[in-house]
């Protein structure tokens, strides 16, 4: 009775003997690494800035109406659609179709939207005319350009 | 607290058109429809095109004159941006329920009958869901509740006609006869799984409103139309028998077609087309882990010009061993290909499907396995997916596909993708 083995048999002619790799798994003998209990995924700028996903939106800034928050033409901002808009907060509105970046001011029956830069003048909303917020802006992201 | 089973089914109203809107506040009472791959049909309709009597699919040169009457807005599909906001659906929809399925782009079934009470009952919750979605992606929805998915989308149904029930309708919270005289008042063709199709057959045996349906024999249902009826009589009745589906099924095949933005009549040409719709289709089918068995490749002229000579042919080639190979399928089709087409013919649009699938795992080993697999294809497939997923569908193709794609499709007025390309951002001054 013949029986079929594994072992590699020397084949006529010179053949090259073909290489079977049965494990590919490496086993390393020796000191484990002592950090491999403490690695932790690096930062990720998502887990920072976005509290919502499914709410956060970003738009891009045009124009310096709002340079004195620090808000540059060019910069990203992260909106986000959860938050209820309060008093003092930077928002995203909806003005005549349009979008616009200001400051929300609600205070003593005044409703407005305020620019940081005195050369814009500030949208008053009068009783009746009603203000859509699109979101709330809870971030800024600015990348520099590429040095070369 | 309730036991019995509790649907919700909560369908974005208009969807494409409520996607677009949510960045163009300046659409918000415009007219607008949106048209299909190529620019071809309307496949959504804001409530103003609906209300001017424009039905769905209808082809948009049919309607150019009634669009310059009312300055109807036409744009092209953004398929990018209506999966990304379908997602952010979702996301807010897992938080109301665990028990979610993803039925379309635009609709969602939830499990609702362990966590309704947390929201003050299933009326209360539907209002909650509406407005958190609204709030959080700015789309609107509707929401429709019952004690099996027929009824639930039937809810639907009326939360979305019934200005009464203000987007959410609770059929729990209904009185028998009040239910019933809705029933009464519904064509029997809107009921989920009947349709247009199955409507007049239905109307011979005297059923005509979703009342009728719901009266008729079970058991007679069956006899006539087949297991499928039987099941949607009883979920009319409330007796549950079509689960929640929270996995999607693999697909038993996959389709991949488009129509040409301009006809096309050289071989050359349809084989790049036909070629990078495999690479699409290859790319899902190793998505879900699946192996294909034979490849279909069909042509088609264009249905609309009656006038010019028509093939439209298909074949399908068997593969000599089940593959995920981009390459060993993009051979087969446009040996397909070869074999289907003749010259002198304007083609608009091809496509292929690739069937008789099964899971990788489980093959069947073939005396020509060392014909049909390449060692290394496996190793190829992944960095090609792992490419393409990170620099952008298509970018690493076969050579096959072609360069230059003049018959790519035409999609002239998409909108901007406004949630997921930085270089497309909305823009806010």
């Amino acid at each position: 009775m013949q029986t079929l083995t594994q072992t590699p048999v020397k084949m006529p002619d010179d053949a090259p003997a073909c290489e079977v790799r049965l494990i590919s798994h490496r086993i390393s003998a020796g000191f484990p690494s002592p950090a491999s209990d403490y690695v932790e995924d690096g930062l990720d700028l998502n887990d920072y800035l976005v509290r919502n996903k499914a709410a956060t939106f970003m738009f891009t800034v045009k124009g310096d109406s709002m340079t004195g928050a620090s808000i540059e033409d060019g910069d990203k901002v992260v909106v986000d659609r959860s938050q209820a808009p309060q008093h003092n907060d930077i928002v995203v509105a909806v003005v005549d179709g349009e979008y616009t970046i200001k400051r929300l001011f609600m205070r003593g029956g005044t409703v407005e939207l305020r620019p940081e830069n005195a050369a814009f003048s500030a949208i008053r909303f009068a009783e009746g005319r009603e203000l859509e917020v699109w979101g709330v802006v809870v971030g800024v992201v600015r990348r520099y350009p590429a040095k070369r | 607290m309730s036991t019995a089973p509790q649907f919700a089914l909560v369908d974005v109203n208009n969807f494409y058109v409520s996607c677009e809107r949510v960045f163009q506040p300046a659409l918000a009472h415009v007219p607008m429809v949106v048209l299909s791959n190529n620019d071809g049909c309307a496949v959504a309709r804001s409530n103003e095109v609906k209300a001017l009597g424009v039905k769905m699919g209808v082809p948009w040169f049919k309607m150019k004159d009634l669009a310059a009457k009312h300055g109807i807005r036409a744009f092209s599909s953004n398929y990018t941006l209506y999966g990304d906001m379908s997602n952010r659906v979702a996301m807010v929809l897992r938080g109301f329920s665990p028990q979610l399925e993803i039925y379309s782009i635009d609709e969602a079934f939830l499990r609702i009958e362990t966590v309704a009470h947390l929201h003050g009952g299933p009326g209360a919750m539907g209002q909650q869901i509406r407005s958190r979605v609204k709030q959080w992606t700015g789309l609107p929805v509707c929401v429709g509740v019952g004690p099996s998915k027929t009824l639930a989308k039937l809810a639907n149904h009326m939360a979305k006609k019934i200005p009464v029930f203000d987007g959410v309708c609770d059929l729990h919270a209904l009185s028998r006869p009040e239910r019933l005289a809705h029933m009464a008042n519904i064509d029997v063709s809107e009921v989920w799984g009947v349709g247009p199709q199955l409507a007049p057959r239905l109307a011979e045996m005297g059923i005509r409103s979703v009342l009728d349906l719901r009266n008729a024999s079970p058991k007679a249902m069956r006899t006539h139309f087949g297991v499928v009826m039987e099941r949607v009589c009883s979920e009319l009745r409330g007796i549950p028998c079509l689960a929640l589906e929270e996995v999607a099924p693999s697909r038993q095949q996959i389709m991949s077609s488009r129509s040409f933005g301009q006809s096309v009549e050289a071989l050359g040409e349809l084989s790049e087309a036909v070629a990078s719709y495999v690479g699409r289709a290859a790319e899902k089918l190793r998505q879900q882990g699946s192996v294909c068995a034979a490849v279909h490749v069909f042509v088609q002229c264009n249905p609309f010009r009656p006038e010019e000579p028509q093939n439209n042919a298909g074949t399908t080639v068997a593969l000599i061993a089940p593959s995920d190979d981009t390459l060993a399928l993009t051979a087969a089709a446009l040996q397909g290909l070869k074999s289907i087409y003749r010259p002198g013919f304007r083609y608009k649009k091809a496509g292929i499907m690739l069937t008789l699938l099964s899971d990788k795992g489980i093959q069947q080993g073939s005396l020509f396995d060392a014909v049909a697999e390449h060692p290394r294809s496996a190793a190829l497939m992944s960095a090609m997916d792992q490419v393409n997923r990170l620099y952008g569908r298509g970018m690493l193709r076969t050579g096959a596909s072609g360069t230059q794609q003049r018959w790519s499709m035409r999609s002239e007025n998409r909108s901007p993708r406004f949630t997921t390309r930085w270089d497309e951002l909305p823009v806010v001054r």
